[in-house]
């Protein structure tokens, strides 16, 4: 698979939590640029480890060891300031986590405040609205953006969390199955939203919801027991999988 | 009757123990503290004489009043640090390590620690440390009491909030940390505002521990029964007063330690209550 | 989209200094670890001063010898030799008072405990937790003077074992009652479950079944409860004074290591004996403390 733009690329890879206890082994692939790339598999092959391993969120663990690069557009993230990585690709997590403390409108901006960038009021309005229209979330709490964003329903907190990442302009966004906390109503929204943030960013998508991949990825990867079986434009491996297990997955088999 | 019906009131019964303890002990320190209210009236709170001497004698709690409250902040000014990093060592940057249980450990052994024995630590310790570094003539007073009284209650201050650091989801963390920020940050911004009221409690719960603190504040504060002018100054609080003359006190002295008593109930008891309270509501 | 905040936001995200912020917090991280080094050290610096300057003193005769008097430890410090005697008068004591104190506040601590787990949510019964919280708040001296009222005035005329004990059980109670009603929480509701089922009486139930499956945890309670008091010196100093001789009279005064401490404190004549009785009554108070601690950990592996 010859990807168009890439804008990311894992050489090699391979991330252990104990000595010899590898969750990732030996990945190569090549992002995308503009696309949702979903990462398959059944649990516990590594799916969250490969995901977090990208914005090295995997560090907070104690004694996580990691050998190979990922480069984003062809520098090698191991060797950026994490705080600089993590500003160029945002993450949403499983469970909608929208900060209890702060309001809407605070939860959007969180980015800023944590980095200690101070922003006039004007431009913060400014980013508060335009972020949140990018999340279909605008209509929905524009007379509501001071109070705390734990009232919103889940789907709306969870697209909240979308806003969160989106209002630092990052050049990826990672999400470990966004959905499997909501109801099929709000994950239909959030995979509309996907599909039209991809015209601007670029997605990365873990999902254990095969026929939510086969909607909205372009392309797919298998992974199984740590390694990367098949890594495939979506509409061929699901028409025509290549490795046998990578069809059982699919066709139920196990998982 | 049956046995079931019998067991209910036997533990009902015994519950009425604590209302007696309590009303009895407010009704008590009252009492005894009737013939001193008869002969100062509410001017005792605001009278910094205190006088015992046969035929002069004057009593007033203002001076111990003061002296309680400034010993107290200002040892829970140097406690809140000492307090605060430990439980952010044991319920954040070494949370369920083996350095974490060597820390929290101790602090519990802190905790156990008899009064007297920091009492004496401060006096043969602490004291010709302070006086040899040139900060006090005697080392005695406000500032030796503070420091020691600092240490007796970091465990009170801290049991709690670690539990309440620990409290903070994790997920709120790792949402800061995905937006880029630095631990400092995420402490800061996530788990601060996160655990601040239980935090609070636990400080206020500690405050309140510092009031009525004997042994040890009676053995280094100087037993001066004046207005406390400063940090080095001596002075004596509203417990160590009662500890140096409830022996030689008699009659109206006697009821006047008393009614120190009974405020020392009451402070104590609205501090206490204010702490829970907090916990209970907010955390 | 608006393109100039676009742009804006791509320059500010690459001019802020990430150099700087993570020095701040690797700065903080440090003044931190310092601040909770200082404090652990303080144990240390404690438990270190007393085992080296009462480690002389104790010796055969410290467990089975009344305290001096300050006439012969006088005599003692001027040949330089070691002041005779021991304390055995305030290990009596010690052991009186706390026995007695616990033989009062064990049984009304855990049945006022079980009454506050079996009626959680009844405002009478939040009532009396909130009590007993402020109880537990009270500061030391001062329920030394109200037992002074009560029992020394009234019932012993005089300063008395019986009111040393009153003191530390009317302390320890509070203690005995939050530790028992949380250890019967842990108890799996099935268990109770089933005993009540099978028409057991309810005494039996609890009996049978609530003590017994919370022992560990009644027992955690009541030694942490016992180390608190056996170090108080406050509350004795105004119920039972203290005495020269061992004494097993409830209605007379006693002595206790704590008020020996206080006492030799105030003697220049037996400052020698302080630090062996400190470290004594320190390594006592302790060694439970750790075995509460440690028969609660034991239990929770399970
Ligand atoms: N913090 C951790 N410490 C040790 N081992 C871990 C940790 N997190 C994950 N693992 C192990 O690493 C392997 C991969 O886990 P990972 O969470 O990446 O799987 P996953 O594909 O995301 O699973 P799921 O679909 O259940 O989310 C598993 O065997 C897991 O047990
Ligand atoms: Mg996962």
């Amino acid at each position: 698979m010859a990807p168009a733009t890439s804008i990311l690329s894992i050489e090699d890879l391979s991330i252990a939590y104990d000595r010899d206890k590898y969750a990732v082994k030996n990945v190569t692939a090549t992002v995308r640029k503009n696309a949702i790339t979903a990462i398959m598999g059944p649990s516990g092959c590594g799916k969250t480890t490969l995901l977090r391993a990208i914005n090295r969120m995997h560090e907070l663990y104690p004694n996580i060891s990691t050998e190979g690069k990922i480069k984003l557009y062809g520098d090698n993230i191991y060797e950026m300031p994490t705080i600089e990585l993590r500003r160029k690709i945002g993450m949403v997590f499983q469970r909608p986590n929208p900060f209890p403390t702060m309001s809407i409108y605070e939860n959007v901006i969180a980015g800023y405040k944590l980095n200690g960038i101070h922003l006039k009021r004007s431009e913060r309005d400014e980013i508060v609205e335009i972020t949140l229209r990018d999340v279909t979330l605008w209509d929905e709490v524009k007379n509501a953006l001071h109070k705390k964003g734990t009232f919103l329903s889940g789907g709306q907190q969870q697209r909240l969390c979308v806003a969160r990442a989106l209002a630092f302009k990052p050049e990826i966004i990672l999400l470990d199955e966004p959905t499997s906390a909501l109801d099929p109503v709000s994950t239909a929204k959030i995979e509309d939203l996907l599909v039209e943030l991809k015209q601007h960013y670029t997605i990365i998508l873990v999902t254990h919801n095969m026929s939510q991949a086969a909607r909205i990825s372009d392309n797919s990867m298998f992974m199984y027991l740590g390694e990367l079986i098949e890594y495939e434009d979506t509409k061929t491996m699901f028409t025509n999988p290549k490795d046998p297990r990578t069809e059982g997955y699919l066709t139920g088999k196990f998982g | 009757m049956n046995s079931d019906k019998i067991t209910k009131y036997i533990l009902f019964g015994a519950s009425l123990l604590i209302l007696v303890l309590a009303g009895g002990m407010l009704y008590s320190l009252v009492e005894g503290s009737l013939p001193s209210f008869r002969v100062f009236g509410w001017k005792f709170l605001v009278s910094p004489e205190w006088n015992p001497t046969q035929g002069n004698q004057h009593f007033g709690a203002l001076a111990f009043i003061v002296g309680t409250l400034f010993t107290s902040i200002f040892a829970l000014l140097v406690a809140i640090p000492l307090a605060f990093s430990t439980s952010l060592i044991v319920a954040e940057y070494f949370r369920k390590t083996w350095f974490a249980n060597v820390v929290s450990t101790c602090v519990d052994l802190l905790a156990g620690i008899p009064s007297v024995i920091f009492g004496l630590w401060g006096f043969y310790a602490l004291r010709p440390f302070i006086v040899s570094i040139g900060l006090s003539h005697q080392g005695f007073g406000i500032f030796t009491a503070g420091l020691v009284l600092a240490i007796m209650i970091v465990p009170y201050a801290t049991s709690l909030s670690n539990s309440i650091i620990m409290m903070v989801p994790n997920e709120l963390k790792e949402a800061a940390y995905s937006l880029g920020a630095t631990r400092l940050e995420v402490i800061w911004n996530v788990i601060l505002p996160n655990a601040r009221s239980g935090i609070t409690a636990s400080y206020i719960l500690a405050f309140g521990r510092a009031l009525g603190e004997t042994m040890a504040v009676t053995m280094l504060i100087g037993n001066a029964n004046i207005l406390p002018n400063g940090l080095f100054s001596t002075g004596n609080t509203m417990a160590s007063v009662i500890a140096n003359e409830f022996g030689e006190a008699s009659g109206v002295h006697l009821s006047s330690l008393i009614e120190i008593g009974l405020l020392l109930f009451v402070i104590t008891a609205i501090i206490n209550a204010t702490g829970k309270y907090i916990i209970k509501k907010f955390a | 989209m608006d393109s100039s905040i676009l742009q804006k936001r791509k320059t500010m995200t690459t001019t802020t200094h990430f150099g700087a912020r993570s020095f701040k917090s690797r700065l903080f991280f440090s003044i931190v670890l310092l601040f909770a080094l200082i404090t652990i050290s303080i144990v240390f610096l404690i438990i270190g001063t007393l085992a080296a300057k009462g480690f002389r003193q104790i010796n055969w005769s410290f467990f089975t010898q009344v305290a001096p008097d300050t006439f012969d430890a006088m005599m003692a410090n001027a040949s330089g030799k070691i002041i005779p005697g021991g304390i055995l008068n305030g290990i009596t004591g010690t052991l009186l008072l706390v026995g007695l104190a616990s033989v009062i506040a064990i049984p009304f601590g855990i049945v006022i405990g079980i009454y506050l787990y079996e009626n959680a949510t009844k405002r009478y019964a939040n009532v009396i937790r909130d009590i007993t919280d402020v109880l537990q708040g009270v500061p030391s001296i001062v329920v030394g003077l109200i037992v002074y009222l009560w029992v020394v005035v009234d019932i012993t005329k005089g300063y008395s074992v019986l009111a040393g004990s009153v003191a530390l059980a009317i302390m320890m109670l509070p203690l005995i009652i939050r530790s028992t009603e949380e250890s019967m929480k842990m108890v799996p509701t099935t268990l109770k479950e089933a005993a009540i089922a099978l028409g057991t009486p309810y005494y039996k139930v609890i009996l049978r079944v609530l003590i017994p499956s919370s022992f560990s945890g009644l027992i955690t309670g009541v030694l942490l409860a016992v180390s608190r008091v056996m170090g108080e010196t406050a509350p004795l100093l105004l119920t039972t004074l203290g005495n020269s001789s061992v004494n097993w009279n409830l209605a007379k005064p006693v002595s206790a290591v704590p008020l020996l401490i206080w006492q030799f404190y105030n003697d220049p004549n037996m400052v020698n004996l302080i630090w062996s009785s400190s470290l004594f009554l320190m390594g006592f108070v302790l060694l439970l403390n750790i075995l509460s601690k440690w028969i609660a950990a034991k239990k929770s592996i399970q």
